[in-house]
Formats: structure tokens, C-alpha cells, sequence
């Protein structure tokens, strides 16, 4: 249990690292595109690896302890990454696509070649 | 274990991108920033479900909020381009 402990600690140390990156780089960076890439890729990220020591936890519980309750917790927490890594890509594509189509420029830009691609 | 200063990092990372939701200029930023608040507040609550004991609702909880922020971004997205409904 104590080098299941560890391995929690370094998991959840991994992911508020990468939640924190993030969040500064939505206030850092200059246009939304980058925003876009730094905020998505660094929190989904991170949140994984959160998820990962809860599950490192609860199945630890589950097979030392013997205490079948953390089998309920340990599955449950699987479907949420599932549906957390499906919903995080395809969302943030649509907000790129979106905010291309809506007129946004890429900071400092000076020649847009998709633009010219989509009136054809 | 001890889970009270994961969710306390995690209380000022949710803090700061909703600060750029208020900030932020034009509509796209402010729904980028929504929806990292969105998965920030998902790993929360997973934390509070192992923090406070086995409760796994909480858990359940988090997967419907996943899949519904979800929804409405992909609308808002929809919205924001110019897309008729």
C-alpha cells in the first residue's frame, strides 16, 4: 500500500502540474488559436493523469484490502476518463473550426491559406 | 492519503480561467475557457469522490456533467459560425 501511496503522489503531482500550465497559458498566450492548444492539450493531459492516481487508490483498496465497495468507484472512474478523452478532442476541433470560420486571425498573421481553399 | 491540497491547486486553476471567461475579447475565447473550466471541474469532483470516503455518485455525477458540457459546446461552436439550426 505505501508504494501504491507513492504512486498516487506522483501521479496527482504530474497532473497540477499540467492543470496549472494550462491555466496560465489561456492568460499568456495571444490569440485564440494558441489559447486553443495550450488550455485543451494541458488540461486533458492532466487530467488524466488525475484520474490515474484515483484509480491507482481505489484499486489499490480493492485488491489489498479486500474491500469490494472500491470496485464500484474504480469502474465508474474508467467511463469518466472515457468520456472525458472522446469529448475534450472533438470539442476543442470544433471550437477551431468555429472560431476560423467566425473571421479569427492568428496573431501577427499575414497570409491565411485556408481561407482562399474554403471559398473554392 | 491526503487529497485537500490537490483540490485546493485544482480550486486555483478553476479560479483562474474564470477570470478569462469574464476577460477574455470576442466569443471563442471565452468558450475555450469555458470548456477547460468544464474538465477542471470534472477532475474535481473525481477528487472529491475519493476524498470524501467511497461515494462513488459523485463520480456518476461527473460523467453526466462531461457529457453535457459536451453537448453545449459543440452548440455554441454551431452558434458561433454561423451555422443555421
Amino acid at each position: 500500500m505505501e508504494g501504491l501511496n507513492i504512486l498516487s503522489y506522483v501521479f496527482i503531482g504530474i497532473g497540477l502540474f499540467f492543470n496549472l500550465v494550462g491555466s496560465c497559458g489561456l492568460h499568456r498566450l495571444p490569440d485564440i488559436y494558441t489559447k486553443l492548444h495550450a488550455a485543451t492539450k494541458c488540461t486533458t493531459f492532466g487530467s488524466i493523469f488525475i484520474i490515474l492516481a484515483v484509480i491507482v487508490q481505489s484499486a489499490g483498496i480493492w485488491a489489498v484490502e479486500g474491500d469490494s465497495s472500491q470496485s464500484v468507484m474504480c469502474i465508474h472512474v474508467v467511463l469518466a476518463l472515457l468520456a472525458l478523452v472522446v469529448t475534450n478532442a472533438t470539442s476543442a476541433h470544433a471550437i477551431a473550426r468555429a472560431a476560423h470560420r467566425s473571421g479569427e486571425k492568428p496573431a501577427r498573421a499575414v497570409v491565411d491559406d485556408l481561407e482562399k481553399k474554403e471559398n473554392d | 492519503m491526503n487529497w485537500v491540497p490537490a483540490i485546493i491547486v485544482m480550486m486555483v486553476c478553476i479560479i483562474i480561467t474564470v477570470v478569462r471567461i469574464f476577460m477574455g475579447p470576442g466569443a471563442p475565447t471565452r468558450l475555450v475557457a469555458f470548456d477547460t473550466t468544464n474538465t477542471l471541474v470534472v477532475a474535481s469532483l473525481i477528487i472529491v469522490a475519493m476524498m470524501t470516503g467511497n461515494r462513488p455518485f459523485y463520480i456518476d455525477v461527473a460523467i453526466v456533467y462531461a457529457l453535457l458540457s459536451y453537448v453545449m459546446t459543440l452548440y455554441v461552436a454551431k452558434y458561433i459560425q454561423g451555422d443555421k439550426f
